[in-house]
């Protein structure tokens, strides 16, 4: 059980109906230079591995693939490290079943 | 602003809020419900288990009409450890009964079947419209709440605030705090299709029979966590949860856990060539009675999730939402109907029913169960599993070793890991919490 394959999420998330509103990320980074430890368990804890690091160490978010659980709100929005709100009305992920 | 002035708001489509306010309407209140969702239910994640007792208090006819799978005939409970698990499975004909008492669901079929009777009651149903605040008059008190659409301030006697664990009105409010990354847990969850007559062979179900497991164990790599697969008629729910600050502290990822689980030699061939349709996300209460925020104030109730109201020992998430629902509706029908104010004075019936309700009791009874697991959890989730299972092993392969050596060893595997304080302590705190 150790010998673990990369599990690929974008494959998950193609299965998922989505509605994105292009210009309007409903979760944005308070920009920095050195990451918080809040922000790096983003990069982790996120099911839908919104955050990635870039080349110069910084903490990045593409909100096209969010689930919209708040996981992300729950860890790292009481810091200021994030702003969270709800996708604008009929706008993010579409829940075929749920 | 819009001019129209209504009795209720409600926020949310989900099992409290459709409850709340189908009980309104009934009630002859003139409801204004907001979905932020293109449909009710497109934002709503669960397993789903649906009990019926406290469905048929809302739609008394729901078993001829709602979008159901199959009744459960069957419980699982599997301790695993990585390379196999020891089950408790209790399964009788007696679930076979005319008026069963639990169904898988799909939340999203489901939630727009029952918004269909919020609506048929005669509430507003106000979809793709996200609320962005409360509105408060110059003394504090909620009179209404501001939308994302244009002119979108909209006002009312009182607010029901079901807008889920995630919820952000009431947080933003100053109502409640957000919920802590130890007070809820990030289940994961894949739609896996299959055919039902394969579904019903892997199984043993006939007809719409349903199966359920839930499992703990080693798949969640020590944190407080448990994996759920449970059967719908042309597909399996399966996924896995676990703390927010579980995740946040070991690094591990959801999706990995969720590989790892589905790898199981248990649960792979449950699942073998099937198609999955969907990936989910959902964070769930769990912090327990000790966690619920206040409930009421001046023109506002909170019900449902967003109220932490979940008893995780029993897995009834939807069951307290909808009954919180249905009980604050009907206490703010009565002061409706009385002619009194929404204040928090006439409110406060809400919380005094919802006190007297299964529904604190409940959870009053197992208030020390989530600190204990969440604070013991390597032996509850790792030790423990590993322990039993190879007791179980032990036990039933025959090798020529005498009987006694083997009990003896068992015994021994067990006061090594745990020492006798340990075991005795960990018996005595877990039988404190549970009574």
């Amino acid at each position: 059980m150790n010998v673990e394959a990369p599990v690929r999420v974008e494959d998950k998330l193609y299965y998922n109906r989505y509605v994105v509103d292009v210009g309007h990320p409903h979760v944005k980074i308070r920009p920095h230079t050195t990451p918080s430890p809040q922000l790096l368990a983003l990069l982790k804890a996120c099911p839908a591995r919104c955050y990635e690091l870039n080349d110069d160490g910084q903490v990045e978010i593409t909100v096209d693939g969010c689930i919209e659980c708040g996981t992300c709100r729950v860890i790292a929005e009481s810091t200021g490290d994030i702003q969270w709100s709800h996708p604008r009305g009929g706008y993010g992920v579409l829940f075929k079943f749920g | 602003m819009i001019e129209e002035r209504f009795d209720a708001i409600v926020v949310g489509a989900g099992m409290a809020g459709n409850a709340a306010a189908l009980t309104m309407a009934k009630h002859g209140m003139k409801v204004l419900q907001l979905e932020r969702g293109e449909y009710p239910g497109s934002k709503n994640v669960q397993g789903a288990i649906l009990y019926a007792d406290m469905m048929e208090k809302l739609v008394p006819e729901f078993r001829e009409e709602a979008p159901l799978e199959r009744h459960l005939i069957e419980q699982r409970f599997w301790m695993m450890d990585d390379r196999s698990h020891v089950g408790m499975h209790f399964r009788s004909e007696d679930f076979n009964e005319e008026r069963p008492n639990r169904y898988t669901i799909i939340r999203a079929q489901f939630d727009k079947w029952f918004s269909s009777k919020v609506r048929e009651a005669g509430a507003t149903v106000l979809c793709e419209t996200t609320v962005t605040e409360l509105v408060r008059d110059d003394r504090g008190r909620v009179i209404g709440v501001r939308t994302d659409r244009r002119d979108g301030e909209i006002h009312a006697d009182v607010v029901v605030l079901a807008e889920g664990v995630n919820g952000l009105l009431g947080t933003r409010a100053g109502l409640r705090d957000r919920p802590a990354p130890d007070s809820v847990a990030l289940a994961v969850k894949e739609m896996h299709f299959l055919p039902r007559e394969t579904i019903e062979a892997r199984f043993n179900l006939k007809g719409d029979e349903g199966v359920v497991i839930e499992a703990a164990g080693t798949i969640s790599r020590g944190m407080t966590g448990m994996g759920f697969i449970y059967a719908n008629k042309e597909c399996i729910s399966l996924g896995i949860g676990c703390l927010v600050t579980d995740f946040q502290r070991t690094g591990q990822t959801p999706y990995g856990l969720l590989d790892q689980f589905k790898r199981h030699p248990s649960v792979s061939p449950l699942i073998a060539g099937s198609e999955v349709k969907e990936y989910s996300a959902h964070l769930i209460p769990e912090g327990g009675y000790k966690s619920i925020p206040q409930l009421y104030g001046e023109g506002w109730v909170v019900v449902g999730d967003a109220a932490q109201l979940n008893n995780a020992i029993h897995r009834e998430g939807s069951n307290l939402a909808m009954t919180s629902g249905r009980i604050a509706a009907e206490a703010i029908s009565l002061v409706k109907a009385r002619g009194e104010p929404m204040n928090a004075t006439n409110l406060s019936i809400y919380k005094k029913r919802l006190d007297d309700s299964f529904v604190i009791k409940d959870l009053k009874k197992y208030k020390d169960l989530p600190p204990l697991m969440h604070t013991h959890s390597q032996n509850f989730f790792l030790t423990y599993p590993q322990l039993i299972s190879k007791a179980m092993q032990n036990f039933v392969r025959i090798d020529g070793t005498p009987k006694a050596e083997k009990e003896k060893a068992t015994l021994q595997s067990f006061v090594k890991a745990r020492s006798w304080t340990g075991l005795l302590g960990d018996v005595y705190r877990f039988a404190r919490a549970w009574r």
